[in-house]
């Protein structure tokens, strides 16, 4: 995998495929992130105003405490994390090992419903991303 | 390792300062914060312990304007320095693109400026990545002490003890005068980014 450096065509891809599967189903905000805190791609639903690069920061820092704590009782890993709140909640779901797919949404979208699609979604971007 | 997003043209350009505890890492940062506050499009983010220490990182996004039509976003980090936090750093150490290791200039710090810089040493080496190869500026904070009849040691001194055999730039600096915190930024900035061409081309 040449990470580091994703070609336009590969990013148009994802995004489609980001914004076909989850915007469309009414998450409010996607963002591939790497693992060192960079955002690969940040899809919206024109509404939200998420400070996204603080956010990329955060989630790797939070991402990378959960796989040391997987490590410490025994786990490969935690693939994936969800926070819930009052008004939004928060996905984080692994993608490979230096890419992370996070997904903020609302009250109206089901957790399992939201769960199935990211599955979906993560197995068109390994193929994506693979393609190169 | 920085990410090139050929779409929007966007560089994302890690730095990290490290150093011992209470060398004055974060208090590099907030005067950043304050200085250019123009340049700076979010709030910076602070993750501290009730006593005010960096608990897991500081973290402050900087728009740098754009070389070759490319957008420069350079985000700023730091590590927590106390010693029982080093799996908290090496975590913080992941993907970085260029270091400023800031050492306390206090003479009662002298060995903990080495600790520190041997362990960076190490933790890198567990990326694959050489404290000989990766851009690294030296700061040698709290000069301003002097002032106040503290004894701090002379830059010869600090010269010899952690930059004899990596001869790389380094300041005299006081993080809370804002004394040669931008000389430092910039200087860093120019390193890493020149290494990322580099490593295109």
């Amino acid at each position: 995998m040449n990470y580091g450096i994703v070609s336009q065509e590969q990013l148009e891809q994802i995004d489609g495929v980001l914004s076909e599967k989850l915007i469309k189903l009414g998450v409010d905000c996607v963002i591939i992130i790497d693992m060192a805190g960079n955002i690969i791609t940040a899809k919206d639903n024109g509404e939200s105003k998420y400070d996204v690069y603080s956010f990329a920061a955060l989630a790797a820092g939070n991402f990378a405490t959960v796989d040391a704590m997987a490590k410490l009782v025994g786990e490969q890993e935690f693939s994936l994390l969800f926070h819930k709140g009052q008004e939004s909640n928060i996905h984080f779901s692994k993608i490979d090992d230096e890419l992370l797919l996070i997904s903020m949404f609302g009250r109206d979208i089901s957790l399992g419903f939201l769960r199935l699609n990211v599955v979906d979604v993560i197995e068109k971007i390994r193929v994506i991303w693979g393609n190169q | 390792m920085s990410f090139i997003n050929l779409k929007d043209k966007i560089v994302q350009v890690k730095i990290v300062y490290y150093g011992p505890g209470r060398c004055g890492k974060t208090t590099n940062l907030e005067y950043i914060n304050r200085t250019y506050r123009k340049q700076i499009v979010s709030e910076m983010v602070s993750l501290k312990t009730h006593g005010d220490r960096t608990l897991f990182f500081d973290f402050l996004p900087f728009d740098m304007g754009q070389i070759k039509g490319y957008d420069i976003k350079i985000q700023l980090y730091t590590v927590p320095g106390q010693v029982k936090y080093n799996a908290t750093r090496k975590l913080v150490l992941r993907g970085v693109d260029g270091i400023v290791f800031v050492a306390d200039a206090m003479e009662k710090q002298r060995e903990k400026n080495i600790r520190s810089l041997n362990q960076l040493h190490e933790n890198l080496q567990s990326y694959k990545e050489s404290i000989f190869n990766i851009p690294l500026v030296m700061q040698y904070n709290k000069v301003d002490l002097k002032e106040h009849g503290i004894p701090i040691l002379p830059t010869s001194i600090l010269e010899k003890d952690l930059n004899s055999r990596l001869k790389v730039p380094y300041f005299e600096a006081s993080a809370i005068t804002g004394y040669n915190v931008a000389a430092t930024l910039k200087k860093i900035i120019s390193s890493s980014v020149i290494s990322i061409q580099k490593k295109l081309l």
